[in-house]
Parts: structure tokens; sequence; C-alpha cells
């Protein structure tokens, strides 16, 4: 990738968003450097889903800002944070579940010949299958069958799909909306392997959940929001897990 | 019950060499699997087997020839109504446009000797109200299919009636009645129409980017959306083509009665629905292929044909198609299930079921 260690991929300044006379987010800011992993925990209602919208391109701030790779970007869709390198997987996973794991990675970019020939080109399906196996087994995902339809597969490979998904598509930032959330014990470990194998590949990642235990593992540092509010961020080890499960609940006020 | 072997994120090492039996189990699950699909043409081949036995004139040349034309108009309109219950929508005004069509071309003809015109009048009329649908239900966000074309559906037969002033026209083109009524060495003129048009639909889906994209838009349309397919775009573009499938049966229609009407066509988007769920194809959505739909098409017609050989009363054929469309489903839900424990077995969950 083209930036600079430390070079920030993203950075929040004064994040703001009221949906009427709710206040979802107040003045949240946030700094994201090259290669890192951003847990965002907090309760339900804390901000966290309105936050990785702004950013993701679904919600638009009232106020603030949102810079990526340093230029200050007016994020307006979806496809537009995709142009910037962002990309989301969504709690429902937006998985065809009708279609091969080939076919979803690819959905709405398909392999055509002639080149770049959109609506009337013809898939190139053998092209799109050896990429796929290609960027799965770079994942160290595992999948027996790549053109059985993904609604027969297991949550976690389905999550995984959704993961390797956004990679492939990604060029600086995965955003993942509680990708653990409906997973069993085994499943939750694989696929927190796999995200921390993101910034191998160049790409930093966001990860909301609400729970800490489990993104402990894999962040580099956690952010608490409560109420809309930034109340604190540390890095999530032995010494700091009291003082953040202590934010989370509102138990603990100041700084860390 | 623990699925060993289709876990995400196995370290990628020396998989363990495949034994013989299971390789032999693969293949077998393989082959079962290739059978399951084929449940609707299983169907067809026990009917077909069933009234040879039953009807000494079944299995004849001119009866084959016969059954082959009466299925060809509601086979184009289950071809183009396939596409729009692929995107997850439904038609209902198919019928309705057949008779439009029809009229059109009648009227035309009392104008013009140009068989060429006239067809493209029928095939333009079809796809001028394909696209009317369409753009109400996405432009205009109406959204519901079936409210509008159910709205489409009583416009169209209004038109055909003033188009008509309510009665029969004879009299069209050679080209249209050859398309209609001809057969070239037994076999229909109209059921070449069909193939060529029902391949073309099936390259269309299975092997363009935009054939992808009618089967994503029905399997998550939110998550076509999210991955920039021009969901809007594509449910219009199948509304087109559909309609364009009725203006076609239309030209059928009106070429095997040398006449336009605008009675005919009635209840025909019925009858190309359930061609296309006996072919197969869910009503969500996301699920069914040309080949189904065609095969469910010949079965109804096969069913008709076969209660006229038997000199059945006709006041017992709805009675008998209305049971075998609900037979079908019921049918439909046993092989799909047994269909996903085959898929499932061969993607690695060893007893055939999730974990």
């Amino acid at each position: 990738m083209t930036s600079a260690p430390g070079e920030a991929v993203l950075e929040v300044e004064g994040a703001t968003k009221s949906f009427g006379a709710v206040a979802a987010l107040s003045d949240v800011s946030l700094r994201l450097g090259h290669g890192e992993i951003l847990a965002v925990v907090g309760d339900n209602g804390a901000g966290k889903s309105t936050l990785i919208k702004c950013v993701s391109g679904a919600h638009r701030l009232d106020r603030g800002r949102v810079r990526v790779n340093g230029d200050v970007v007016a994020l307006r869709s979806p496809i537009h944070a995709r142009q910037n390198g962002i990309e989301t997987v969504y709690q429902d996973l937006s998985l065809f579940d009708n279609l091969s794991v080939v076919a979803n990675l690819f959905a709405g970019r398909e392999l055509t010949s002639p080149r770049r020939t959109r609506v009337v080109g013809w898939l190139r399906n053998r092209a799109m299958t050896s990429q796929v196996a290609e960027i799965l087994a770079e994942l160290e995902v595992n999948v027996p069958n790549l053109h059985a339809p993904v609604g027969l597969l297991s949550g976690g490979q389905r999550q995984a799909i959704a993961v390797a998904r956004a990679v492939s598509f990604a060029t600086r930032l995965v955003i993942l909306d509680e990708p653990t959330a409906a997973l069993g014990v085994r499943e939750t470990r694989n696929v927190l392997r796999l995200v921390k194998r993101l910034p191998e590949r160049g790409v930093s990642v966001i990860i909301i959940s609400h729970n800490l235990e489990q993104v402990a593992e894999v962040a580099d540092r956690v952010m608490v929001l409560r109420r809309g509010v930034k109340v604190g961020e540390a890095p999530p080890d032995a010494e700091h897990h009291d003082r953040i499960v202590g934010l989370i609940v509102g138990a603990q006020t100041g700084p860390l | 019950m623990s699925v060993p072997d289709a876990d995400l994120a196995v370290p990628a090492g020396p998989r363990a060499r495949q034994t013989g039996s299971a390789w032999l189990a693969r293949r077998g699950t393989g082959l079962a699997l290739r059978v399951v699909v084929l449940g609707p043409l299983l169907i067809l081949a026990a009917l077909w087997a069933l009234l040879s036995i039953l009807s000494p004139y079944f299995f004849t040349t001119l009866n084959i020839t016969n059954l082959l034309q009466a299925s060809s108009v509601v086979a184009i309109l289950a071809t183009g109504q396939l596409l729009i219950i692929l995107t997850g929508a439904i038609d209902l005004s198919a019928g309705a446009v057949v008779a439009l069509a029809t009229v059109v071309g009648a009227k035309l003809a009392q104008s013009t000797h140009s068989g060429l015109l006239v067809v493209a009048a029928m095939l333009a009329t079809g796809a001028a109200v394909g696209l009317a649908n369409g753009v109400l239900i996405e432009k205009a966000r109406l959204g519901s299919s079936f409210v509008v074309t159910l709205g489409m559906l009583s416009i169209a037969t209004g038109l055909a009636f003033v188009v008509s002033d309510g009665s029969t026209i004879t009299g069209l083109p050679a080209l249209v009645d050859d398309v209609g009524s001809r057969d070239v060495g037994g076999l229909p003129i109209s059921a070449l129409v069909v193939m060529g048009f029902a391949t073309a639909i099936a390259v269309l889906t299975l092997r363009l980017q935009w054939g992808r994209w009618v089967y994503a838009v029905g399997g998550n349309r939110d998550a076509g959306e999210r991955v920039g397919i021009p969901v809007r775009a594509v449910s219009i573009s199948v509304f087109v083509l559909g309609g364009l499938a009725a203006g076609l049966a239309g030209v059928i229609q009106a070429g095997l009665t040398d006449s336009g009407t605008a009675s005919s066509g009635f209840n025909a988007e019925l009858d190309a629905i359930s061609a296309v769920v006996i072919g197969g194809a869910t009503l969500t959505g996301g699920r069914g292929t040309v080949f189904g739909t065609l095969v469910g098409a010949l079965i109804l017609g096969t069913i008709h044909n076969g209660l006229n050989l038997l000199s059945v009363n006709l006041n017992w054929e709805p009675i008998v198609l209305g049971s075998v469309l609900i037979l079908a489903i019921g049918a439909d839900r046993l092989r799909a299930g047994f269909e996903t424990r085959l898929r499932l077995r061969q993607a690695g969950h060893e007893d055939g079921s999730l974990a």
C-alpha cells in the first residue's frame, strides 16, 4: 500500500449525528492507523452503528469531517465509500443465498469478456473461480465447494465469505458490524483469526462489538462509546480491562 | 452433530487423501443430484408413458405436433414470466397483453400487407406494456408488481376491446399465419419459435452478467443494491422482456386462429405462472430455469392433450390442472428438501445436515 506506517488511513473529527431530537453521536473523533485494528465497543444504543454507518456512507454527518488517507471526503453512499477503499460487512452479511460462493464474491463486479463490458458481457466463470480459490486460500478460509449455493454453508463459513468479499473489494479499510454475534464458540474463534490476518493485506479494520472479551483478542486499540459520546480509548490489555468494562456500563467516568 | 470437514479457516495442510469409498459416495451424490434436479422432466416422462399406454393416438406424429403447437403460447409466456419471477416479481397482465397484441396485429393487417410490420407492431405492443409495468413499479416507486400488473391486466384488456370494438377481426398476413399454424416436417414453426426464444433467454440468464444480476436481485435485492447492481434497471428489463414474450405469444395465438380478439389469452398468465412453478422455480425469486419452465409448459399441455384424447368432459380440465399445480408444489417441496440434503453433502457436510 502507498501510505507510510503511522499515517492515518481514516480520521473522523467531531462526528455529530442526530435523528430528530435524539443525539445518536456527539462530537466523536477517532484516528485509525495503517494496518491497525480498532475495536469500537459499547452497550446497545451507544452509537456504534451510527458511527460506522457514517463512515460506510449509509448516513451523512450533521457536523464533523471524515478524512481518508488525509483527504477530506464527504461519503455519499456505500458505493462511494467503496470507491474510497472502504468496505462494510453488515450484520445481515448481505449474501445471495441462491448464488454460489464464486458468484457472491464477484457480485456486482463480475469479470466479463470483452473486458469491462457491463451488463451484456459474457461471464468469465473460470477466471472468477480461480481468483476466488486464490483469495480464500490466502485468507485460509476453507470452503469445500466453491460452486455450492452460499445458503447451504454454516454460519461461520457465511461470515467468512462475507469478510472475504469485503477484503477483496477494500483497499484501505474493512468495517465489521458485530461479526460474531450469531456464531458459536469455535466459529467465532475462526472468524477472529481471519480478522487478525487482514492487516497482512495492508487493510485496516474497524470491528464493532458489544463483546469486549472477543475483540480484545484481535484489536490493537479499543474505543468505548456511551450514549453517543466517546468516553475512552485504551489498548485491550489486562491492565485496562476493568476500566474499559467500567466505561461501557457507565460505572467509570473520567480518563483511563 | 459436528461438521469436521466443512469448517472455515482450517490451516492449509495436506488434506487426507480421499478413499475409494469416499470417491464413490461423492460420485453417487453428484449423480443423485442430477436426477433430482431433473424432477419435472421425470414427471413429464411418466405422463407421456402413461398416456401412450392409455391412448393409441397419443404417441403419433400428428398428435405430438398438435401438442407442441398447443403448448407454444403458454411456453413463450412462461419463459417471459420466469424472468420476472426470478427477480421476485410477478406479471398478471401477460394474458391480456396477448389479447391486445392479437387485435393490434389484426387491426393493422387491415391496412398493410407487410407481415414483418405487423409482427413488429405486435412485439412492440408487448414490450411497451412491459416497459410501462416496469417503470410504474420501479420509477414511480409503486413497488408492488402484483397490484400494478393487476391494474395493467384490466387496462390492456380494455384497450383490446376498444381497438377491436369487441369483435373478432379475421385475416392476418401469411407470415403470422405460418408462425402460428404451419409445420416443417412435423415440427410446428411455433415450436421452433419457442425453442429459439427459450434458447436465447437461457443463454442470457446463464452466461451474461445481466443474467447473474437477475438471479442476484431475486436472491437478495438489498444486497444487490449494496454491491452496486442497478437493481431498478434490471427489474425494468425483465418486465420489458416479459412483455416482448407476451407480444410473441400473441403472434402465435393470432396465427393459430388467423384472427385477433380481445378474449384470447384469457387467464393465460395463470397457466404461465403454473408452468414456471411446476418447472421448479420459486415465487420468492432467485430460483428457476428456462429448461424447467419449458418442461412445466409441456406438462400442462400434455394434460390438456391427454384429457382430450381420453374424451374426458372438458369441464373437468380446470379441476385437473389446478390439482396438478398444487400437487406439483407439494412434490417440489419434497424434491427441494432432498436436493438441499444432497447439496449439503456435496458441500462437505458429511451427514447432509448443517451442524
